[in-house]
């Protein structure tokens, strides 16, 4: 079977705390965290972009995979952030990896599930026999404007996953796509970040596409909630992941692994798959996982996954998300993220 | 570094660490064709692994336009554990732990950008490992 041989997440170091940006805008930092239900979201540094943050993921992704990177065929990157508007990211990252020149690369947008749809089309690849290895990566350096919700959440991280035919370490069981045009979402040309739907990203779209996606793969695959290890969802904040997995009947000690949302934010193109990424930290042979990802505009891709026995062979070759999240973090005040995240004009 | 052609050129070394390694047993990054040590013309290529050592190191302060925005930093001079000699920003890490000795990782980073609409130039920095 097809499957993924190897992955790597990567978040930059520095963070800062959901109240110290709540106090900057004379927001109750309580009531923000419990509503949005994250304490604090990853920034880039000021060397990183989506680039170099799917440059580290996929570097760990072969790490893992112990292949030669000229024998991956394809590399998508999906991201809302992609350093340049015309000019690859694609060719950059496989030139770092020593992937290529004989390969072919695209970028990817489409919101927050770009990353999971670079993963679709890598699978796809590789299952049709057109090559042995593909790779697929979902990285941002999310916008959220000053002020807005948004800005509570929209963080930096990415994930890499290198499908193949052998030493899989986790088989594709079943696949499925839902989209509709849904106007939740949106950032025009030239414009420096986001505008959005408020309570229209909800109902209409993000449970919407979750809520179908998860059941129609759940019903191709004739498996129920009671089946998986781990779930994981989208994740805009902590509240939706959550109320999308109680629905579909998910207990909280399944989807607790993949709730990175509470340490990392959202990082749009990276989030549900770096989430995914926990699980397969974790996850043990014969296991299945499933993720849903979601991305405004609208859409959801779905995969189940099941362990195989080599999976443990590669989950210490990288470093775990978890320990990432967790260990080594540089806080930073809003003065210093807005110049991170060059929120102020510079005259140079 | 800075225009697209010299950003093109210098893809192998500053990107995947591509470092000569002449028969005489000295490793130059970035590239050159003549060894230091014997004169010899002959090497192989070879990729560097990224680890390596703190020599010494610099903070600086006053920097030129392209650096102001991460204004303190340190530059350190590096001794790969292939040999390899070579100087390089150090990025995500607090200044009291960059000392001479310490174990440090190449990463891949932005070094600097031809304004708003030029040549984003990505090469190595270091980060020191705890």
């Amino acid at each position: 079977m097809v499957g993924i041989v190897g992955y790597g997440s990567y978040v930059p170091r520095y963070s800062i705390k959901i109240s110290t940006i709540a106090d900057q805008w004379g927001d109750d930092a309580s009531s923000i965290e419990n509503g949005l239900l994250l304490t604090e979201k990853t920034v880039p540094g000021r060397d990183e972009d989506s680039l170099t943050i799917a440059v580290q993921a996929a570097k760990y992704a072969v790490q893992r995979a112990q292949i030669d990177p000229q024998k991956i065929g394809a590399v998508y990157i999906g991201s809302e952030s992609h350093p340049y508007v015309v000019k690859p990211s694609g060719t950059i990252l496989v030139d770092a990896l020593g992937i290529g020149p004989n390969v072919h690369t695209a970028d990817f947008e489409f919101a927050c599930k770009a990353g999971s749809e670079a993963m679709f089309v890598a699978y796809s690849h590789v299952k049709s026999g057109n090559m042995e290895y593909a790779m697929g990566i979902g990285a941002d350096t999310s916008q959220g404007a000053p002020g807005d919700a948004l800005e509570f959440a929209a963080s930096a991280g990415g994930s890499a996953f290198i499908f193949g035919a052998e030493n899989v370490i986790a088989n594709v069981i079943e696949t499925h796509s839902f989209a509709t045009d849904t106007a939740d979402f949106w950032r025009r040309e030239a414009q420096m970040y986001p505008r959005h739907g408020g309570r229209f990203t909800g109902d209409p779209a993000y449970f919407k596409h979750v809520l179908n996606a998860t059941r129609i793969v759940m019903e191709k695959a004739n498996l129920k909630a009671s089946d998986f290890a781990h779930a994981v969802f989208h994740m805009p904040n902590g509240r939706f992941p959550r109320k999308a997995g109680k629905i579909m009947g998910f207990t909280p000690e399944q989807m607790q692994q993949g709730l990175v949302v509470s340490l990392m934010g959202n990082t749009y193109s990276g989030s549900s798959i770096t989430g995914f990424s926990a699980i397969l930290d974790v996850l043990k042979p014969g296991e299945k996982a499933l993720l849903v990802s979601f991305g405004s505009g609208a859409g959801s891709d779905a995969f189940i996954f099941e362990a195989t026995d080599k999976i443990v062979d590669v989950q210490n070759k990288a470093p775990h998300i978890w320990e990432q999240l967790k260990n080594n973090r540089m806080y930073l005040t809003y003065g210093q993220y807005v110049a991170y995240r060059k929120k102020i004009q510079f005259n140079y | 570094m800075a225009n697209s052609q010299r950003y093109t050129r210098e893809i192998p070394h500053r990107f995947r660490l591509e470092a000569q390694k002449f028969d005489d047993g000295f490793i130059s990054l970035p590239n050159r064709y003549i060894s230091p040590i014997s004169g010899t013309r002959n090497f192989e290529k070879i990729n560097l692994s990224g680890k390596g050592t703190i020599l010494s190191f610099t903070i600086v302060h006053t920097p030129s336009d392209q650096f102001k925005l991460v204004n303190p930093y340190a530059v350190a001079i590096i001794e790969t554990e292939e040999g390899a000699r070579l100087t390089a920003m150090i990025t995500d890490t607090a200044f009291e732990d960059i000392k001479i000795g310490a174990k440090v990782e190449l990463i891949f980073r932005k070094m600097m950008q031809e304004g708003l609409s030029g040549i984003i130039n990505y090469g190595y920095k270091a980060i020191v490992c705890k």
